[in-house]
C-alpha cells in the first residue's frame, strides 16, 4: 500500500514538524511494516515554471522530428527546442529554467542545439522522476494553473510516499482511513472517519430504471449494493489532483468512471465495481458458479469457472468474479452513459479461494481476502457517486441491495489481561482508552469487561488479540526484559551428540561437509545404476518442484554429493572428499485425507495415522572422495583416495559410536562389483563403502576411481552404546604367536581371523592380520595368511604350555571352519 | 712376606726415576689433549694406558728395585697412571659430547617445508552455527528437539492456525508432495516442530529447534529453496512477553556480544498472538553509524539494527490445537533464519556461497563457525 503524505495529512493532523522518515517510524511503532519512504521529483533542485506554448516551429533536416517553440512562462516568452510532439499552441507545459537540475543530475543550460539557442526544456514525467511516461512531455489541464506558477506545487513535487507491507490480519490498513487512524492514535490527536461520514448526494430521480440486484448466497455475499448513475458524461477527464494521487499509489489513471472506484477504495478501503448499466441484460444476481460457464475478465483473459467460484451475472450469463475482477463484456468504455455501481461485502475465505485457484490476486481480492469493513458499503457508494456527480454531472437514479443481518459478537476480557501477558504494568482505563481508540466499544471498567470489535477490524476476535492492540500501541519497547524460571534440562540427546561426533570425525579425517538440495532426477539414479526397486530409488515426488528434471526427493545422498564434486571439480579442484549428514526420504508418502479439528488435541489414533502416512526419514551421512588423498611432494609419491579411505570413514565413525560392524564383500548398486564393502550389525546392513563402478564415473563425469561410503545413521547411532564398561587391563606379560595359515582366495580374511579369535578362548588378547602373500611358493587357488596372535591372562603370566594349547586350538578352528591349512 | 734383600746390589733404574716418570704422564697427557676424535683417543689410551705403555713397562721393573725403593717407586707409578686415566676419562666424555651434538646437529632438517598430512577437512558453518544456538539455549535448560522435513501439512499449517484458506498460507510458497491434495508438504518453517514438542513432551515445554526447511524461491544472491531455521518454544504457567524479550537478549548477548539487545516490532504471524518483528542491535557499530553519513556501517546499512526473525506469544488456537489448557499455561516462541544470521555475523555476501558446497568456502571455517 503506498500512501502520499500529503493525502494524510488531509485525514488527520499529524503535527507539521513529522516528515515522511518519522511518520513512517510512528507507523512501524504501530506494527506496519513501512519498506521504504521516497520523496515525489526526488533530486529537483531550481524553479519549474507553468509556461503557456504560443507557436511550434517544425524544423526539419535532422535525424529525428524537432520542434523549435516559443514559450511564455508568465514572465517573458522562452525559445525552447523539444523533441515530442503531443501538444500544441496554447497548451500548458512546464519548462525547467536554465540552472534547474533534474534528478539524476542533470543541468539544463542555455544552450545552442539545431540551428537555435534553447532556453531551457519542456518536461516530460519521467524526466521529473515523477512517473515512466517518457513518450511526450507534461501539458496540464486548463484552470488548474497559470503561467508562471511553481510548478513543484501542482505537480506534488517534494511530496513524500510511503511503501507499506499490509500483514494478513491488517486489511483495514489497505486505506487511506485506517492508516490515518493508526497515526492519529500514533500522535494522540482527533480523528474523524471518512468512512463514517454519509456523502451527501441529490435525492434520487426515476430518469431510468435502477439496475435491481439479488443474491443467492447471504452466507459468501452479506451485503450487496448497485447504485445507479444515468446520463453521466463519458468524456469528462478525472481531475489532475485525483490523478496524481492513484499514480502515487501506483495506479494508472483510465477514465473518470474507473478512477473513481480505485480513488474511493485507496481512501476508504471498499472495493468497489463500475459496470456499464446499459451492457447488463436484466439485473445483476449474485450466485455460484455453474458447472462449465466461462468468463472474460478485464485482463482479457478467458477463464473457465469452478462450480465453487461466486460470480456475479445478469440474465445472459457472468459478467464478474466477486470481489475479484469484472468481465470485459460489460466493462465501461468511452460511450458509457449509464453507470451501474456495485459495492459489497463478500467472504474472504470464498474470494481467497477463487483468488487463488484463478491466479487472479487483485487490488479487490487483496482487500477481500484480509476483511473488509462489514458496513462500509453503503457508505464508499455515496462517496464515490458524490466524485462521479461532480466531475462527470449525471444524474443520480438510486441504490438497490440485499443485505444478511449483521451479526456482532462481543469479546469477554480481564482488563488487566494484556498487563499479565505483557510482564508490565497497564492500568485499566489505559487499556480501555486504547481499545477504544481503534475504534472498539467497551463495557465495564474493571475485571471482566465486554469489548465489541468495530466493523473495520475483523481480525479482532479473540481475547489474545484484543491483548496486542494494547500492547503494540503501550509500544514493544516498554516490555522489560526478564528470564523465565526454566526447570532443569537434559543437555543433547545421545543421539544429537553421536551426530555431533560423527561430524567432528568426518572432518578431523579431512572431510568437508556440504549441504545439498534434497531434489534429484530420474536421470541421476539412472546414472548411478540404482535399481527401481533398490531402498535408494526415490519414491517421494514433488507436485510442484523448482524444476521439472528433478522433481524426486533424494532416498540416497550420492546425487548431491556427486554433483557438489562435479562443481568444485569445474571450479579448480582436484582432489576432494565431501561429505554430507542429512535426511533422506524412503518409501512413499500415504495421501492425507483426514483433515483433524484444530479445536482439539488429535487423538492417538489420528497421530499415529499422520505420522505413519509420511515416508520414512532416517539420517543418512555419505561421502565421496576423488583424486589424491596426499599430493605428491618432496616426501614422495602422491597417494590416491581407495576403497580403503572409504572403508575407514565407515570404521573411524563407527568406532567413534562404540559400534563395531563386521564388513563383507558386497555388490550395492553403482559399486565397483569387486570393489565393495557391506557393513553388517548382525543381520542389519548398516553401511557400504567402495570405488564406484567405471561406468557410473563416466557416466557423471567423475574423475576414474573415486570412491564413495554411505552410513545409515540413524541404525548407527541406535546402536551405539549409552554407556560404554571399562576394560579390564592386564598387567601380566604378553605371550605373542604367529600363525601363517595357506586359505582358499575365497575366504574372506575376516572370517578366518574370526574363526582364529573364537578357537584361541578368552586368554587372546588380539588377532592382527599382518600379512598377505599370493606367489610361487602357495599353491594355485590359496593364499598364504599370516596373523599376529596375543595372549594375556589377568592374573598371572601365561606357561609356555598354556599359549601354545591355545593356539593350537586356534589353528584348529580356522582348519576346520575355513578350510586353512598350517603353512609349513 | 718379604725380608729385607740383602744381597741386593743397590742401584737406580732410570725409568722409575720422578722426572721420568713425570716426563711419561706429561707426554701422556698431551697426547690425550691432542687427540680430536674418539679413535684417535683410543690409540693415546694404547699406547699410553695399554700394556705395552711406557709407565706399564716401568712398572714391570719396579719388582728390581731395593726393597727399600719399592714401596716409593710403586706409588709414584700409581699416581702417574691414576692421573693419565683421569685425562682420559675426561676427555673421554668430551669427545663423546661432542660427538653426540654433531650427530644431532648432522640430523638437522629444514622444518618449514610443506608437510604432507592429511588435507583440510570442516564442517559447514550453518552446521556448527546451529550447534551454537542450540549450546547457549541448552545452557539456559532447553532441549533440543528435530521433526522431519516432508511434514503433514495439517501440523505445518493447521495446527498453526493457518486455515487451508488463510492469506499466510500464500505468504509462503510451499512445495507440495504429489497426490492430489496429499495433505504433504516440505515443512516450511521449523514451527511444526513447535506441534510435534507440545503433542510428545510433558509441560512446562522449554525447547529450541533447528532444522532444514523449504520455499519455492529461486536461488540467487539473497534467496534460496532450502534453507535453515532455528526456533525457540516455552510453555509454562505465567510466561510473559517480558520473559520473551529476555530470553531474546539473553541470546543475542551470547551470540553477538555482552551489552547487545534485542528490539521488538509489533507484526503479524498466525502461530503468535501478539507477534513481533525481532530486531538485534548491531554489533559491529552498536548504533553509532546511525546518522552518522562519516562513520558508516556496511553490517547494519547504518539503520543500527539489523532484522533477525520473528517472535510472539504462543496463540491460545494453536495451544487448543495440541490440547494445552490456555487458561493455565501460556506460551512464547521465536525462529530465525540461519543463512541470514550467518551472512551478517560472518559476512556471507552471497547466499550462493552457502549452498553450492564449494570446499573453500566450508574449509576455511574449519570445525567452528
Ligand atoms: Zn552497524
Amino acid at each position: 500500500m503506498r500512501a502520499p503524505v500529503s493525502w494524510l495529512r488531509e485525514l488527520v493532523s499529524i503535527p507539521a514538524d513529522q516528515d515522511g522518515r518519522r511518520i513512517a517510524d510512528a507507523l512501524v511503532r504501530a506494527g506496519l511494516e513501512v519498506e521504504t519512504v521516497e520523496t515525489v521529483g526526488d533530486g529537483i533542485e531550481g524553479e519549474l515554471r507553468i509556461g503557456r506554448v504560443e507557436s511550434v516551429e517544425e524544423l526539419s533536416g535532422f535525424k529525428k522530428p524537432i520542434r523549435w517553440c516559443q514559450v511564455h512562462d508568465g514572465r517573458a516568452v522562452r525559445g525552447i527546442i523539444c523533441g515530442a510532439r503531443n501538444f500544441s499552441i496554447g497548451d500548458l507545459v512546464v519548462v525547467a529554467l536554465p540552472g534547474t537540475t533534474l534528478p539524476g543530475g542533470f543541468t539544463i543550460g542555455k544552450r545552442e542545439t539545431y540551428g537555435h539557442v534553447s532556453d531551457g526544456m519542456l518536461c516530460s514525467e519521467r524526466e521529473l522522476g515523477l512517473g515512466d511516461a517518457h513518450d511526450g512531455i507534461i501539458t496540464l489541464e486548463e484552470g488548474i494553473a497559470s503561467p508562471g506558477d511553481d510548478a513543484t506545487s501542482v505537480l506534488g513535487i517534494g511530496d513524500q510516499i510511503l511503501d507499506i507491507a499490509v500483514t494478513p490480519d491488517r486489511g483495514y490498513a489497505l486505506s487511506m482511513r485506517g492508516l490515518a487512524r493508526e497515526l492519529a492514535i500514533a500522535y494522540g490527536v482527533p480523528f474523524v472517519d471518512p468512512g463514517q461520514v454519509e456523502a451527501d448526494l441529490p435525492a434520487p430521480s426515476a430518469v431510468r430504471a435502477l439496475v435491481e440486484c439479488s443474491s443467492d448466497d447471504m452466507s459468501a455475499c452479506q451485503l450487496f449494493t448497485i447504485r445507479t448513475i444515468a446520463v453521466f458524461d463519458p468524456s469528462a477527464p478525472s481531475p489532475a489532483w485525483l490523478q496524481r494521487r492513484l499514480q502515487s499509489c501506483g495506479m494508472r489513471p483510465i477514465s473518470l468512471a474507473v478512477d473513481v472506484t480505485n480513488y474511493v477504495m485507496l481512501e476508504l478501503g471498499q472495493p468497489l465495481h463500475a459496470f456499464d448499466a446499459n451492457k447488463l441484460q436484466g439485473g445483476i444476481h449474485v450466485r455460484r458458479a455453474r458447472h462449465g460457464e466461462r468468463l472474460t475478465t478485464l485482463d482479457h483473459v478467458e477463464r473457465t469457472l469452478d462450480i465453487e467460484d461466486l460470480v456475479l451475472a445478469d440474465d445472459r450469463g457472468v459478467i464478474g468474479l466477486a470481489g475479484t475482477m469484472g468481465g470485459l463484456e460489460t466493462e465501461i468504455d468511452e460511450h458509457t452513459r449509464d453507470i451501474a455501481l456495485e459495492a459489497a461485502y463478500f467472504d474472504d475465505v470464498v474470494v481467497a479461494r477463487m483468488a487463488r485457484r484463478h491466479k487472479l490476486s487483485s487490488e479487490a481480492s487483496r482487500r477481500f481476502e484480509r476483511g473488509v469493513d462489514r458496513e462500509l458499503a453503503p457508505y464508499a457508494s455515496a462517496r464515490a457517486a458524490q466524485l462521479l456527480l461532480e466531475f462527470g454531472g449525471g444524474i443520480h437514479v438510486g441504490l438497490t441491495g440485499v443485505e444478511a443481518p449483521i451479526t456482532t459478537s462481543a469479546i469477554g476480557i480481564d482488563v488487566l489481561e494484556p498487563a499479565r501477558i505483557g510482564g508490565l504494568d497497564i492500568a485499566p482505563e489505559q487499556a480501555i482508552a486504547l481499545w477504544q481508540a481503534v475504534g472498539c466499544s467497551v463495557d465495564g471498567s474493571e475485571g471482566l469487561v465486554q469489548v465489541l470489535p468495530p466493523s473495520w477490524r475483523p481480525d479482532l476476535t479473540d481475547g489474545v488479540d484484543l491483548v496486542e492492540e494494547v500492547l503494540r500501541l503501550v509500544g514493544y519497547d516498554q516490555l522489560p526484559s526478564t528470564l523465565p524460571q526454566s526447570p532443569a534440562g537434559h543437555g543433547l540427546s545421545a543421539a544429537q551428540r553421536a551426530r555431533q561426533l560423527a561430524g567432528t570425525i568426518l572432518s578431523a579425517r579431512g572431510a568437508v561437509e556440504v549441504l545439498n538440495y534434497p531434489f534429484v532426477a530420474d536421470q541421476e539414479l539412472d546414472d548411478l545404476r540404482i535399481h527401481p526397486d533398490s531402498i535408494r530409488r526415490s519414491r517421494v515426488k514433488l507436485a510442484n518442484p523448482m524444476s521439472e528434471q528433478q522433481p524426486w526427493l533424494r532416498a540416497d545422498l550420492m546425487p548431491g554429493l556427486i554433483a557438489a564434486a562435479r562443481r568444485n571439480l569445474s571450479r579448480g579442484a582436484q582432489d576432494m572428499h565431501v561429505f554430507e549428514i542429512g535426511i533422506v526420504f524412503q518409501g512413499s508418502a500415504a495421501p492425507i485425507s483426514d483433515r483433524p479439528s484444530v479445536e482439539h488435541r488429535p487423538d492417538a489414533a489420528t497421530w499415529t495415522v499422520l505420522n505413519e502416512s509420511l515416508p520414512a526419514q532416517p539420517l543418512m551421512a555419505g561421502g565421496l572422495m576423488v583424486g589424491d588423498l596426499q599430493l605428491p611432494g618432496w616426501w614422495g609419491e602422491a597417494k590416491r583416495y581407495t576403497w580403503i579411505d572409504a572403508v575407514a570413514a565407515v570404521e573411524s565413525v563407527a568406532e567413534g559410536l562404540g559400534v563395531t560392524l563386521t564388513r563383507t564383500s558386497a555388490s550395492e548398486d553403482g559399486f565397483h562389483p569387486g570393489r565393495c564393502a557391506q557393513f553388517m550389525h548382525g543381520a542389519l546392513v548398516i553401511g557400504v563403502a567402495g570405488e564406484l563402478h567405471p561406468g557410473v564415473l563416466s557416466a557423471v563425469s567423475l574423475p576414474e576411481r573415486a570412491c564413495a561410503w554411505q552410513i545409515n545413521l540413524s541404525a548407527l547411532i541406535e546402536l551405539a552404546q549409552q554407556v560404554r564398561p571399562a576394560p579390564a587391563l592386564s598387567t601380566q606379560p604378553v605371550a605373542k604367536e604367529d600363525v601363517a595359515l595357506l586359505v582358499p582366495v575365497a575366504v574372506p580374511a575376516a572370517d578366518v581371523a574370526a574363526a582364529l579369535a573364537r578357537g584361541a578362548g578368552p586368554l587372546l588378547e588380539s588377532v592382527r592380520l599382518f600379512d598377505v602373500y599370493r606367489g610361487p611358493q602357495v599353491p594355485e587357488g590359496l593364499r598364504s595368511l599370516a596373523f599376529a596372535l596375543r595372549f594375556r591372562a589377568l592374573d598371572r603370566t601365561l606357561e609356555a604350555s598354556e599359549t601354545a594349547l591355545a593356539r593350537q586350538s586356534a589353528v584348529d578352528r580356522a582348519i576346520k571352519e575355513c578350510g586353512a591349512q598350517l603353512r609349513a | 712376606m718379604s725380608g729385607p734383600n740383602t744381597q741386593f746390589d743397590p742401584k737406580q733404574v732410570a725409568a722409575l726415576d720422578g722426572q721420568a716418570i713425570e716426563d711419561m704422564v706429561q707426554q701422556a697427557i698431551d697426547a690425550i689433549a691432542g687427540a680430536t676424535s674418539l679413535s684417535e683417543l683410543k690409540e693415546v689410551r694404547l699406547a699410553h694406558a695399554g700394556d705395552r705403555a711406557p709407565l706399564a713397562l716401568a712398572n714391570r721393573e719396579i719388582g728390581a728395585l731395593a726393597p727399600a725403593a719399592k714401596a716409593e717407586a710403586g706409588k709414584r707409578v700409581g699416581f702417574a697412571r691414576s692421573r693419565i686415566k683421569e685425562a682420559l676419562d675426561a676427555r673421554q666424555d668430551v669427545l663423546e659430547r661432542e660427538r653426540d651434538i654433531k650427530v644431532l646437529l648432522d640430523e638437522a632438517v629444514d622444518v618449514t617445508v610443506p608437510v604432507p598430512g592429511l588435507p583440510v577437512g570442516g564442517r559447514h558453518p550453518l552446521t556448527t552455527l546451529m550447534e551454537r544456538i542450540c549450546d547457549v539455549f541448552v545452557a539456559m535448560g532447553y532441549d533440543v528437539a528435530e521433526g522431519p522435513e516432508v511434514e503433514a501439512e495439517w501440523i505445518n499449517f493447521d495446527a498453526l492456525n493457518v486455515p487451508p484458506d488463510h492469506p499466510a498460507r500464500t505468504m509462503q510458497d510451499t512445495f507440495y508432495v504429489e497426490g492430489s491434495d496429499s495433505g504433504i508438504v516440505l515443512r516450511t518453517q521449523t514451527s511444526p516442530i513447535q506441534i510435534r514438542a507440545m503433542l510428545e513432551h510433558p509441560l512446562p515445554i522449554y525447547v529450541v529447534a533447528p532444522g532444514r526447511v523449504f520455499r519455492t524461491d529461486e536461488l540467487d544472491a539473497t534467496h534460496t529453496p532450502v534453507f535453515h531455521q532455528v526456533e525457540g518454544l516455552a510453555v509454562d504457567r505465567n510466561l510473559t512477553m517480558a520473559d520473551l524479550k529476555g530470553t531474546l537478549d539473553h541470546f543475542a548477548a551470547e551470540m553477538f556480544g555482552q551489552g547487545i539487545v534485542t528490539r521488538l516490532r509489533p507484526s503479524y504471524f498466525p502461530f503468535t498472538e501478539p507477534s513481533a518483528e525481532l530486531d538485534v542491535q548491531c554489533f559491529v557499530c552498536r548504533g553509532d553509524s546511525v546518522g552518522n553519513p562519516d562513520r558508516p556501517c556496511r553490517t547494519c546499512g547504518s539503520e543500527g539494527w539489523i532484522e533477525w526473525g520473528g517472535c510472539g506469544m504462543v496463540n491460545p488456537r494453536v495451544l487448543a490445537a495440541v490440547g494445552i489448557d490456555s487458561s493455565q499455561y501460556r506460551g512464547f516462541a521465536f525462529g530465525m533464519g540461519i543463512e541470514r544470521t550467518l551472512m551478517f555475523r560472518n559476512g556471507v555476501t552471497d547466499m550462493r556461497d552457502m549452498v553450492e558446497g564449494d570446499l573453500r568456502f566450508t574449509a576455511a571455517f574449519g570445525l567452528e563457525s
